[in-house]
């Protein structure tokens, strides 16, 4: 079978009861604050509770692995980038300037450079958890009704919801065209050389836009066939009201944003200086 | 007088991509609460009319209309797509694509949420619906996990929750196995007498859907109704003949017999079919044939032994599979949906690691060699022929293979022109594949692997979605190269193909071999029949009720009969 990245993952946990709607402003809420702070306090303190939330929801790392290490080079190559094109961004920011060693002209290593970066990098750390969850653990049927509710247009939430859902249906057939090309002799292992491996990988593409826009023929059609898109609204089979669980993680979730944004902005500076 | 519910007056119809009309001013009438089957061979234009009932002509597909279509008495022009999904329900072709909700329940009401209704009413309506496809116990299950059967038990809820007055089938039958399919055409019966619905079908397996009774067939040909009348009537006549449709096997095996098939004799199904004048007539030309000899067995090709294999732990698919297939064979692998055909042949061509268990080819062990080096002695033919193409011409993919291998140009040139013409693509090399139907674009894929000269060829469903015509011509092509020394193997649900074609039959079943023999050995045990969801051949009900006293050989003798009949068609 396929590997499964990015589907939902059923389990009887916490968090899988909340509704999709919780979910989703959490989330919007969790980036926010990550977003917006650079106090170092608060980050780790956003980063040990996200991790205790994964806990919760009872998903296994192994479960999301393969997106995890994709996030994380491209983190990789993101500082990588932040050091070439600024390396004196935390001198900056800190207003302070203690040199460990230097590299060539401008490049030189400071602890404020080292520090920011580090900063950088614990906001994704505590972001990832919180999203992924909500992605694997909100099922695809009330993403959309959750989308809808906060008032996203219920086409746009169902073009997001269907994407979503087909996810693993493409990375099914784009396995089985995979070899079905090799069994043609396209060798995609490491055995070829790399510029002859990614025109190989484009004889994938094509046959799978094609299989892909077959299907988006017939669940277009069928939809219409069904009556979607007559009314500006649609109620939902699936949706859930609210329950206790909800208001009290939203409440938790709002205090812990206002806590996050009073500290962080106390001192009318969004970061915080270690160096003073 | 029976309110009209269908009109279509001189219609004609011209998709914007084409430059031939698809339909040619056709006049069909359908009665309330008729049960009308619509019939013709692919490209006949019957799924266009199809999609002018359901509104997604001219909708969805744009073209030019002449002529009138009135639905309940009112101008089709006037009902938007919306409003005809009220009156008309469609059930696709394809099973799976259609669904839009996840679960049971949730497919079922996606038309009540677009109508607003509130969650108690929708709830409510749902379960009533569920109740008379007996679906209601699964509300809550994952359609994914569903079998062929529910699939298109749900699909059918999903239309009838809107209280429809027409439900349109668009080829219900594609994609099941026979026994699947078989119980399918109760359930539309059922249906169509408990609620008194007008009931329209698109299909072209025939003897398939006469399994129920139904009032009227219409043939499309070349996009013209060639016939408009009763079951009866029409099994007497030779316009199936005519229109390359395959008439029932055991209709067939009387007109062969030089028996007159008449309206009065009752031919649309076989129970009720009066044979009694035609009697002596089958005996007689039962007599004068000759018997097949099978094939005797050389060295082995494929060795399977004792093969096991499991996509998650726990749940093995392939439970110790042995097999030997000798060199110039051509077998047959059925079995139901999920039994693991499928499986097994992704293990023989090495997509998938068997856990235990050994692969052995011209007796050397294969086991371990990877994809691209059994490539060189075993071809594969996928279902689904958009999984295989990858290049825009006709010539450049059948080409594609051999430009890999680094085979000069001249020579790739010649050999890709030699399989051209043997596959009937010869004209069309120059061609974008776009352009081509979905059983041409099945031949390209089988031409791009036959020019990487396989030893063995498997195919996965070869004849899937043909009509009788390309059929034949797709499957004797395959028995020629097969005489020619190529071991094949094909994977089908179709009885018929494995009984006509096939001299040996695997029959699979939760991922263990419990038959293989002759297929029509296999056709003759009730056990195993049920077991893989086959459906007993109706020649076979026939010699029986005739008296013959081996009616295994009457089916044999109208396969080979009916083989040299077909072949002056071409």
């Amino acid at each position: 079978m396929a590997v499964e990245m990015l589907s939902y993952i059923d389990r009887k946990s916490p968090i899988h009861q909340l509704t999709g709607v919780t979910k989703l402003i959490c989330f919007i809420v969790w980036s926010s604050a990550a977003m917006l702070t650079y106090d170092t306090r608060i980050l780790a303190f956003l980063f040990v509770f996200s991790i205790l939330i994964f806990m919760i929801s009872k998903i296994k790392v192994s479960e999301v692995s393969f997106v995890l290490i994709f996030i994380l080079v491209f983190l990789f190559i993101n500082n990588l980038a932040i050091y070439l094109f600024s390396p004196q961004e935390g001198v900056k920011i800190y207003g302070s300037s203690h040199v460990l060693f230097e590299i060539a002209g401008r490049y030189t290593v400071t602890i404020e450079q080292i520090f920011y970066q580090c900063n950088v990098t614990l906001k994704y750390f505590a972001v990832i958890p919180v999203a992924l969850l909500f992605i694997v653990t909100t099922h695809p049927s009330e993403f959309a009704a959750s989308l809808n509710k906060i008032g996203v247009s219920y086409r746009i939430s169902y073009a997001v919801a269907l994407a979503l859902r087909y996810i693993p249906d493409i990375q099914r057939d784009f396995r089985n065209i995979a070899l079905s090309q090799q069994a043609r002799g396209i060798d995609m292992s490491k055995k070829e050389k790399l510029p002859i491996r990614i025109k190989n990988a484009a004889s994938i593409i094509f046959p799978l836009i094609l299989s892909s826009m077959d299907k988006i023929e017939t669940i277009s059609n069928a939809m219409e066939l069904r009556g979607f898109g007559k009314n500006n609204q649609r109620t939902w089979y699936r949706a859930r009201p609210f329950q206790a669980g909800d208001y009290v993680t939203l409440a938790a979730f709002g205090l812990i944003f206002v806590t996050a944004m009073v500290v962080t902005f106390h001192d009318g500076n969004r970061f915080y200086n270690p160096f003073v | 007088m029976k309110k009209r519910v269908i009109e279509f007056n001189d219609y004609s119809f011209k998709y914007h991509s084409q430059t031939a009309p698809t339909l040619n001013n056709i006049n069909i009438t359908v009665y309330e609460g008729e049960k009308v089957l619509i019939v013709g061979p692919s490209g006949s234009g019957k799924s266009t009319i199809g999609h002018c009932i359901s509104g997604l002509v001219p909708f969805s597909y744009k073209g030019e209309v002449t002529g009138s279509l009135k639905i309940l008495g009112r101008d089709a022009q006037s009902l938007d797509i919306f409003t005809r999904s009220k009156i008309v329900g469609t059930v696709l072709q394809d099973p799976d694509g259609q669904f839009i909700g996840l679960t049971v329940g949730e497919d079922i009401a996606f038309s009540l949420e677009n109508d607003c209704t509130d969650q108690m009413t929708m709830k409510k309506l749902v379960e009533e619906t569920a109740i008379t496809v007996e679906m209601n116990e699964y509300l809550p299950a994952s359609i994914h996990h569903l079998s062929g059967g529910q699939k298109q038990r749900v699909s059918l809820a999903g239309v009838m929750v809107d209280k429809v007055e027409i439900i349109l089938f668009d080829e219900p039958l594609a994609n099941l196995d026979p026994a699947t399919g078989q119980y399918a055409i109760e359930l539309i019966d059922r249906i169509h007498k408990e609620t008194n619905k007008t009931v329209v079908i698109i299909e072209h397996r025939l003897e398939d859907v006469l399994h129920r009774h139904v009032d009227r067939i219409i043939v499309v040909d070349d996009g013209r109704i060639v016939a408009d009348m009763s079951p009866d009537k029409l099994l007497s006549s030779s316009i199936l003949e005519a229109s390359h449709i395959r008439e029932p096997l055991y209709v067939r095996a009387v007109k062969y017999a030089g028996c007159e098939v008449k309206e009065d004799m009752k031919p649309s199904q076989l129970h009720s079919f009066s044979i009694e004048s035609c009697k002596d007539k089958l005996l007689d030309w039962f007599k004068a044939g000759n018997q097949v000899v099978p094939k005797e067995g050389k060295s082995p090709a494929l060795d399977l032994k004792d093969i096991s294999f499991s996509y998650a732990p726990g749940h093995e698919t392939i439970k110790g599979i042995t097999l030997s297939i000798k060199k110039g064979e051509m077998v047959s692998i059925v079995g139901k949906n999920g039994a693991g055909k499928s499986t097994l042949s992704k293990i023989i061509c090495g997509f998938e690691k068997p856990r235990s268990g050994s692969i052995l080819f011209n007796e050397q062990d294969v086991t371990g060699d990877t994809i691209k080096e059994r490539s060189l002695r075993i071809g594969m033919v996928m279902q689904n022929p958009n999984h295989m193409i990858s290049k825009h011409i006709v010539f450049d993919e059948v080409a594609l293979g051999l430009n890999i291998r680094g085979v000069p140009e001249n020579e790739a040139k010649k050999q890709v022109e030699k399989v051209l013409k043997i596959c009937g693509l010869y004209p069309f090399r120059n061609w974008p594949i776009s352009a081509l139907s979905f059983g041409q674009k099945k031949r390209v894929t089988i031409a791009s692997i036959l020019v990487l000269e396989p030893e063995v060829m498997i195919l996965d469903e070869p004849t899937a979605g043909q009509d009788l015509r390309h059929y034949t011509e797709m499957m004797d092509f395959l028995a020629e190269l097969n005489r020619q020394g190529m071991t094949i193997i094909l994977i089908t649900h179709d009885t018929h193909l494995m009984l006509e074609y096939t001299t040996r039959a695997i029959v699979i079943d939760k991922g263990r071999i419990i038959a293989d023999k002759q297929p029509s050995l296999i056709l003759t045990d009730s056990e195993i029949t049920s077991l893989a969801n086959l459906k007993e051949t109706s020649l076979l009900v026939l010699a029986k009720r005739v008296g013959m006293k081996e009616p295994k050989a009457f089916v044999e003798h109208y396969i080979a009969y009916d083989r040299e009949v077909r072949k002056k068609w071409q």
